[in-house]
């Protein structure tokens, strides 16, 4: 059914058609109105044979997921930046015992600085931890995803992070199609555990692993993965065959045909991009865009293909490598060796800064001209860079940065001298 | 695609008057995209929302920078804010006051647009008249559909009802009412005042 | 009072005949068809006091609940020495997860049990006192604020022994651990810190909170079934001796278990909803000690001059557990 919601509330109605079994959730900006949503629903007894938990922390939050999904139950979380690194320990610990649970990140920088809005920082602070991790590019591929979470989850016996753009995503009204119960339930069945504590069937789960035998179960965990790089392009398939149209799958590719340039990215900015694209295109640019939905498992063997003919690849992302450069280009890089021989790092978008049209037709003019650095900052105010730089040349006590260059930009007031 | 930039502040009811603005036109079976420029709660600060309509997928996700339309909730921030930024030349504007442009001071900058698109609409009096809180969002709804055209009274008041409930739902639609009536008035008066 | 100490007399042997109680008064160790929830072959040291309240405890809660039950269990000695890979030796539903959070996984697993209309299943998660007091405190106090449906057991030996004796905010003021060690001018752990777990669950209004040692094991048993009796949160403290971080004889974990109750340094006691409900009286008190002396993490009280000073403050805390508590009555306080 069409409806013009939230997009934070458009997953809840997908979580809550999933029927999961336990809910636990703390709040932080900006992914309370996904848990606010669902815990109305059980309140009122529309969300029923659902235990939801007012947990004290992120890591209790994990931890109870962890317990939950360990005695057979279907669990479910949600989280962002911060309470992402606040329960990073168990995060690493539902993946090692092979949990399937769900867990929506709606994405915000990590601090410090605090900061609330958009980037991926915190999904890809955990990118080596285990989980499957899906980019949703709009609010209706938000929620299908996590109705391909919970399967794929489950028959895997992996947890599975969400990732949708916090508040560009979760607060934005949007129109999107409700799958009913019966589609759901036809496609998700039951939640039978790999593993299980039962009392009728006692097991032991976390007992420590030597190194006997540590490589071994890790590279099971590798294995799982890769199994994934084929379950969810078949699964993609099947739920456009049930749902009717195409969510999920590992990339989504836009006028890569005869592109001779591509722009890489995740989530959200890829619908700025194809706008950009679309315009680039009118003034005869051979530009196409590839968007990764599957950031892990990496689909190397599909992102070589998308690019294969391309010369020159421009990925813009939302996380920053620091010391580095890029994270997402850094794993662009491995998935070919030689053609495309040149790859540009457009990080944007930092701490929610605005990527818009105009800065992205500069940046793949420019790429395009051979006229881009290998790792640019979108937008960089350089002035208010140097002047930062200039006043610790100056003196030893030369403050904290970030209050410095706020004063600069004239958000906070000026120090009474 | 048609761009809508709401300007008020905290607590006045901008972002929910965006996403109203967004359920109206997807009464009207086209696409719509409303979002907040985001930031904490916090009551009086400035808050910018945003409104796309279209009737194909909208994709844009950066800021209206360049809005065919101006909703001002607040007229206290045309000083503070530079609310008219990237305002289109055939742009609507739609001010909550009961002041006309010059008197507000912006009747310099108004002469270089088209003066049937630019409104005022005494909202938040209305808004306390019919709804008996000084909560102008709704109302101002009503006034933009005069104005603009692009949407009409009905999905406004449809729009509403999915919003709120019961005796504010309905204070709120009466109140988009009247401000639709005393916008389409504003509007005949400058047509005749022009073709005189 | 659930608990009727009985008084034996025996010679010759130091074994406790439990073939002279009646049927539904013996441990349930000594039954047969124990459960032996906690198998043997696990590694834990020789006497070590964990080990034995554990077995006791999770056996008691197996009969308790007709098998119907649910361990987490925190890193530490008891997780390490129960599961040394590729081995097990747990009975029973079993899950490590990690060091702080075992509370937050049970009431997970309780959840868990009630949406599936499980609730016959019953939850006990287990962790030492670091994983307790400390860094697991925060999700300790969440399941107690929210009264989840679970049974937590501390085992307290008073410091984090696992990783090799470190102090944790439930070691004794003056006792040697390695990052509080026996020298300069106050040796040991310092006065005026530590939490009192027991204090802080009573806070927290849960319905029930009890001490228990490894020198009363039918008192152990006893409060373990009395708590499986209530819903909700429920909060067991047992004092659990360790020779090798304590540097007391092997032998003597039980001894020393007694001599902190007859001390008064560990106060017995069961509270429902905040309030305490009954104590387990001093049979004869002690001086403190006699409870100090045969500990090494002590010794540097004893030295030349002996620190009459730390003993004394000691004494006055043991003094104080016995006026607050009442843990001495007329028969008691004779020498």
């Amino acid at each position: 059914m069409l409806k013009q919601i939230e997009g934070s509330q458009a997953v809840a109605e997908a979580v809550a058609l999933c029927r999961p079994e336990v809910i636990c959730a703390y709040p932080i900006s900006p992914q309370t109105h996904i848990v606010e949503g669902l815990g109305e629903r059980v309140k009122s007894g529309a969300l029923a044979k659902c235990e939801f938990i007012n947990v004290e922390s992120e890591f209790a939050a994990m931890s109870v997921a962890i317990g939950a999904s360990a005695a057979g139950a279907r669990a479910y979380t949600a989280t962002a930046s911060q309470g992402l690194l606040y329960m990073a320990e168990a995060v690493f610990n539902a993946s090692g015992l092979g949990l399937s649970i769900v867990m929506t990140v709606a994405n915000r920088a990590i601090g410090a600085p605090i900061n609330i809005w958009n980037d991926h920082s915190d999904a890809m602070s955990q990118r080596d931890c285990g989980w499957i991790q899906l980019f949703a590019e709009n609010n209706q591929e938000a929620l299908d995803l996590h109705i391909q979470a919970f399967r794929l989850g489950e028959e895997l016996s992996l947890p599975v992070m969400v990732c949708m753009d916090g508040f560009i995503l979760t607060h934005a009204y949007e129109r999107v199609d409700i799958p009913t119960q019966e589609q759901v339930d036809a496609w998700l069945p039951p939640y039978e555990p790999r593993q299980v504590l039962d009392p009728a069937e006692p097991v032991s789960i976390g007992a420590m692993v030597g190194p006997e035998a540590f490589m071994e179960v890790r590279y099971l965990a590798h294995a799982k993965q890769m199994r994934a790089l084929e379950l969810i392009p078949a699964w993609a398939g099947e739920f456009r065959e049930a749902f009717g149209r195409d969510s999920g799958g590992l990339l989504h590719t836009y006028r890569t045909d005869d592109a001779q340039m591509v722009v890489v990215a995740l989530g959200s900015v890829l619908g700025t991009i194809k706008d950009t694209v679309d315009e680039l295109r009118r003034d005869g640019m051979k530009i196409g865009v590839l968007g990764i939905t599957c950031f892990r498992p990496w689909p190397i063997a599909a992102v070589r293909a998308a690019l294969a003919h391309a010369k020159r690849v421009v990925v813009v992302e939302k996380s920053l490598a620091v010391g580095l450069g890029g994270i997402v280009s850094s794993n662009v890089r491995t998935s070919f060796t030689g053609s495309p021989d040149t790859v540009h790092t457009v990080i944007a978008g930092l701490g929610g800064r605005s990527i818009t049209r105009a800065a992205l037709a500069r940046v793949f003019t420019a790429a395009l001209a051979d006229k881009l650095e290998p790792v640019t900052f979108l937008d960089l105010d350089r002035a208010l860079v140097e002047r930062a730089l200039a006043r610790e040349r100056e003196q030893r006590r030369s403050g904290p940065i970030a209050e410095n260059i706020l004063r600069d930009l004239g958000v906070v007031a000026a120090r009474p001298h | 695609m048609f761009q809508i930039r709401i300007h008020g502040r905290g607590g006045q009811g901008v972002v929910t008057a965006a996403e109203m603005l967004s359920i109206a036109a997807f009464r009207e079976g086209r696409h719509a995209q409303a979002f907040p420029s985001f930031g904490s709660e916090r009551t009086g600060a400035p808050v910018v929302a945003f409104c796309r309509l279209d009737d194909k997928e909208i994709r844009l996700r950066e800021p209206v920078l360049a809005p065919d339309a101006l909703i001002i909730q607040d007229p206290t921030l045309l000083h503070q804010v530079d609310v008219f930024g990237g305002l289109q030349r055939d742009g609507y504007v739609l001010i909550n006051t009961s002041r006309s442009f010059e008197q507000l001071g912006v009747g310099e900058f108004a002469r270089g647009l088209r003066a049937e698109r630019l409104c005022t609409v005494p909202a938040t009096e209305l808004a306390l008249k019919h709804l008996g809180r000084p909560v102008p969002s709704a109302a101002l709804l009503g006034g933009f559909a005069a104005v603009s055209g692009r949407i009409s009274l009905d999905s406004v008041a449809a729009a509403i009802r999915e919003k709120f409930e019961g005796k504010v739902a309905e204070g709120n639609v009466a109140a988009a009412s009247a401000a639709y009536d005393y916008v389409k008035n504003e509007m005949r008066e400058a047509q005749h005042a022009q073709a005189d | 009072m659930p608990f009727q100490p009985v008084k034996f007399y025996q010679t010759g042997t130091f074994t406790v005949g439990n073939r002279l109680l009646a049927e539904d008064e013996r441990s349930v160790q000594s039954n047969m068809q124990r459960t032996n929830s906690l198998n043997s072959g696990h590694r834990a040291c020789q006497g070590c006091g964990e080990a034995l309240g554990a077995r006791y405890a999770i056996d008691a809660a197996m009969q308790a609940t007709n098998r119907q039950l649910i361990a987490a269990n925190a890193t530490g000695c008891l997780e390490v020495f129960s599961t040394p890979y590729p081995e097990t030796s747990w009975q029973i539903p079993w899950i490590h997860s990690l060091f702080g959070n075992t509370a937050s996984v049970a009431t997970g697993i309780a959840a868990a049990m009630r949406v599936k209309g499980r609730s016959d299943v019953r939850v006990v998660a287990q962790g030492g006192d670091g994983g307790t007091t400390d860094i697991g405190f925060g999700c300790l106090s969440g399941m107690f604020e929210r009264n989840d449906d679970v049974l937590y057991i501390c085992y307290d030996n008073g410091a984090y022994m696992n990783t090799g004796v470190q102090r944790s905010s439930a070691t004794p003021p003056a006792a040697r651990t390695a990052t509080t060690m026996a020298v300069g001018a106050e040796p040991g752990n310092v006065f005026g810190q530590g939490k009192d777990l027991p204090a802080i669950a009573m806070a927290h209004g849960i319905p029930y909170v009890a001490t228990a040692t490894v020198a009363e094991l039918r008192d152990l048993e006893a409060k373990v079934r009395r708590s499986m009796g209530f819903r909700g949160a429920r909060y067991l403290h047992i004092f659990v001796p360790c020779p090798l971080g304590w540097g007391h004889a092997s032998q003597d974990t039980i001894r020393i278990a007694r001599l902190a109750k007859e001390t008064g340094v560990f106060p017995v006691f069961e509270a429902e909803n905040g309030e305490v409900v009954s104590v387990s009286k001093i049979r004869r008190k002690v001086p403190v000690e006699d409870y100090l002396r045969p500990q090494k993490r002590f010794a540097h009280l004893f030295g030349n001059p002996p620190r009459a000073d730390v003993i004394g403050r000691i004494q006055e805390t043991a003094d104080r557990n016995i006026r607050r508590f009442g843990l001495l009555d007329a028969q008691g306080a004779k020498p």
